[in-house]
């Protein structure tokens, strides 16, 4: 079994990528299980055509204990024979969504949903590993791979970055490892060349670039994945080519991320960034006339 | 170790092993590896804060102690208070579990008071937190606005409420933090313009000596000063035997600390103690405001009995110089036993510093002095009482370090005694020298807690448990022709 955690900035599309992805590689005949690590729980809703799934935490929030929950509650199939299950968490400002989510796995593991049958599992991750909790996926003994869903916005290429940092804090003392960026193409200039040279100086791949193109949202409006909605269309090829290569890969690294300085000089060696003018920083828009 | 025994060791340990390691950590080598030491605590000196929380919430009357965190915890503070006065300490918590720490501990929190509201038929309930609800962040302002809109408990039912970490700060920040919410809740509109109780509010902070409040007491009374004490635990848990248990047996009344507002005067004890009640208090208090050292020894006594007369104008009292006359008599008479004697010492900042003021007086030498929670200040506070005596020149001061680390102190560079509490019987029973336990918490001798150790009454008492004590290790110790009648 390999377990496998995609990371990125928050709206770059992991979910989306996930579930293409994860259909893609039933499609190959693979069998997978996605768990959706984000309190939002919209990682599982193209697999199951549902609006949202019922998630372990809403379950123990309406039981009070988690000791009283079983496996098959929360545990739902969907396209392709995907197991899904959402980790949930509490509503916005309350509580400890890290929590939740330690609290979800753990769950998991104690009532057997990791059984040896399964090819892979997919931990689908709140945007910003903003505490422990969310780094629950990647510690010893659960994903290996991570993968980073990035696109060539600037901000999505701050937040790759940063992610690599969080991996290398990991992979100094386990056997967490960076497989690749996974190119989500926002059709920004140079964002092939951009993305590549970025995976290039942290020592990885870009896996796959996986061009943007309307019928996605056709098949999320359906709340389905393009493989399934339209299995002979151009996109659901780039999906099933991204399932292949990550069913593929052997490209399992330690990742150098960059410092600032060296990320902001790859930016704008793409023009995506222009050099800082020092005569106009911290002027107001008055003071300048 | 035999083959059949059902416990394996790992490693093998044998006996020269054993014997070994015993004497190396005695050594001098090992003490620098253990002052170089930086991760890790081993024994502090200090508890956390909610167990300070709860100190002060026990001694209002008819207050129930509310824990909003895990069952756990809740346990802890009770069992350490139970444990050192051998008394109940009854208080509740509102039990967060897994769910609790995912969800926030509202839906907790609201069970909680409205069980123990119907249960325990409390006057005021003092809310104060474990470490798990502040990690996650939960507002009690709105959690407990919530009750009261939801008619869980009464909207005019007293609801005082503090943030007490236990992973910052010690016992007394707990304390004065509940302290402080709870003279808020309850002084809030009580001040009246011109009026004036004529009393003394009387702060003495985080204490477990339930015969220092009464010495406060008595002290108060022999000048004819009316007091409120903020708070009282005296007959909280120093409670009489009578075969009825009562739950809530005494402590202030919460009509008296409303009132303490339009005092005539507040006094803390103890600079360390309750400073953020006691700045809070000068922005609001009417009457005057003082802060006094906690009246350890004889100076800061007359400190203390000096200004009772100055803020009240009364003189002090026949019966109070009597009983200094004593105090200095009981000194004197025995200083022979303790003059020039090493002792190490730890405990709460203003204990600490009561201690060496007392040493120093009786011709004894603070010699390690040692507070695992505490400040530079204090470190300053307690060089400046070194360094008005002769025989402080030598002592030497190590704040935040712990009781492992005094254990390498004293095995190093001897000393006659330990001053502090139950959890250095270990150093002392290693170095083969006596524990006077002063502080807290004291779990393993009886009825301490009742010995004042404040005011002259506490000078008396200390100089003859410790003089007594190392002539008993003389008439132990000596040869035949050494064992004298008189001593």
């Amino acid at each position: 079994m390999r377990q496998i955690a995609i990371y990125g900035k928050g709206g770059i599309g992991k979910s989306t990528t996930t579930q293409n992805t994860v259909a893609g590689l039933a499609s190959l005949g693979k069998k997978v299980m996605i768990v959706g690590c984000d309190p939002k729980a919209d990682s599982t809703r193209l697999i199951l055509h549902a609006k949202a799934q019922s998630t372990v935490m809403d379950l123990v929030r309406e039981l009070g204990t988690v000791e009283d929950l079983e496996l098959e509650d929360v545990l739902k199939v969907g396209y392709g024979d995907v197991k899904c299950v959402e980790s949930g968490g509490p509503e916005p400002g309350v509580g400890c969504a890290g929590r939740g989510v330690i609290t979800a796995i753990n769950f998991l593991e104690e009532n057997g949903a990791y059984t040896p049958d399964l090819d892979f599992v997919f931990y689908d991750v709140l945007g910003d590993v903003v505490c422990g909790g969310f780094a629950m996926p990647i510690r010893e003994g659960k994903a290996e791979e991570i993968y980073i869903v990035c696109s060539g916005e600037m901000m999505a290429m701050y937040a790759a970055n940063n992610i690599a940092k969080g991996i290398l804090k990991y992979a100094s003392s386990g056997k967490v490892r960076l497989a690749g960026l996974i190119c989500n193409a926002r059709k920004t200039d140079k964002e092939f060349e951009l993305v590549s040279a970025l995976a290039d100086k942290l020592s990885t791949q870009m896996i796959h670039f996986v061009p943007r193109d309307n019928q996605v949202q056709r098949a999320e409006m359906r709340r389905m994945t393009v493989i399934e909605y339209s299995p002979e269309h151009p996109q659901a090829q780039e999906y099933r080519e991204l399932a292949r290569k990550i069913a593929e890969n052997k490209m399992l690294v330690v990742p150098t991320p960059l410092t600032m300085d060296e990320l902001e000089e790859l930016l704008m060696e793409f023009g995506v960034m222009e050099a800082d003018d020092e005569t106009i920083i911290g002027v107001a828009e008055a003071a300048a006339k | 170790m035999s083959a059949d025994t059902a416990v394996k060791y790992v490693s093998e340990i044998t006996e020269e092993d054993e014997k070994r390691v015993a004497e190396w950590i005695n050594t001098e080598e090992y003490k620098e590896k253990n002052f170089a030491r930086e991760a890790l605590v081993i024994n502090p000196a200090h508890t956390c804060q909610p167990l300070g929380a709860e100190l002060v919430a026990h001694s209002f009357e008819g207050c129930l102690p509310f824990v909003h965190g895990s069952q756990g915890c809740a346990s802890y503070y009770r069992s350490t208070l139970n444990r050192h006065f051998r008394e109940p300490a009854p208080a509740v918590s509102d039990a967060m579990t897994e769910d609790g720490a995912v969800f926030g501990g509202q839906n907790n929190l609201h069970e909680a008071l409205e069980n123990a509201y119907a249960l325990y038929k409390p006057k005021m309930m003092a809310i104060f937190t474990s470490c798990m609800p502040e990690i996650i962040g939960d507002d009690l302002t709105a959690f407990i606005k919530n009750a009261k809109n939801k008619g869980i408990v009464p909207k005019d039912f007293p609801l005082p409420f503090a943030n007490t970490p236990s992973f910052n700060g010690s016992h007394i920040h707990g304390y004065d933090a509940m302290l402080l919410a709870i003279l808020q809740y309850l002084t809030e509109g009580k001040q009246v313009e011109e009026r004036c109780t004529g009393k003394l509010n009387l702060i003495p902070g985080f204490d477990c000596n339930t015969g220092n409040y009464r010495e406060y007491k008595r002290i108060l009374e022999a000048f004819g000063i009316p007091y409120t004490m903020l708070a009282d635990i005296s007959d909280v848990f120093d409670s009489p035997l009578d075969g009825t248990y009562r739950i809530y047996p005494g402590g202030t009344k919460l009509e008296e600390a409303a009132d303490s507002i339009n005092g005539k005067a507040t006094m803390t004890l103890g600079s360390y103690a309750t400073p953020k009640t006691f700045s809070w208090i000068k922005d609001n208090y009417s009457g005057k405001h003082v802060s006094m050292p906690t009246p350890f020894g004889i100076e800061k006594t007359d400190a203390f009995v000096m200004k009772l007369a100055e803020l009240f104008g009364k003189p002090v009292p026949e019966s109070i110089k009597q009983e200094r006359g004593r105090a200095v008599d009981a000194m004197t008479d025995s200083h022979q036993y303790i003059h020039n004697k090493k002792f190490a010492v730890y405990g709460d900042p203003d204990y600490l510093l009561g201690y060496v003021s007392f040493l120093l007086e009786m011709g004894a030498r603070p010699y390690h002095i040692l507070c695992s929670r505490g400040s530079k200040k204090l470190s300053k506070d307690i060089q400046a009482l070194l360094d008005s005596s002769p025989y402080g020149k030598d002592g030497k001061i190590y704040i935040n370090k712990d009781l492992w680390h005094l254990r390498s102190l004293v095995m190093t560079d001897p000393v006659d005694a330990i001053i502090g509490d139950t959890h250095g019987k270990f150093i002392a029973h290693d170095a083969k020298i006596p524990l006077f336990r002063f502080g807290f918490p004291i779990f393993d001798r009886v009825n301490l807690h009742r010995s004042p150790l404040i005011g002259y009454q506490g000078v008396i008492n200390m100089v003859t448990t410790i003089c007594n004590k190392f002539i008993d290790i003389t008439d132990e110790t000596c040869d035949d022709r050494h064992f004298e009648m008189m001593r």
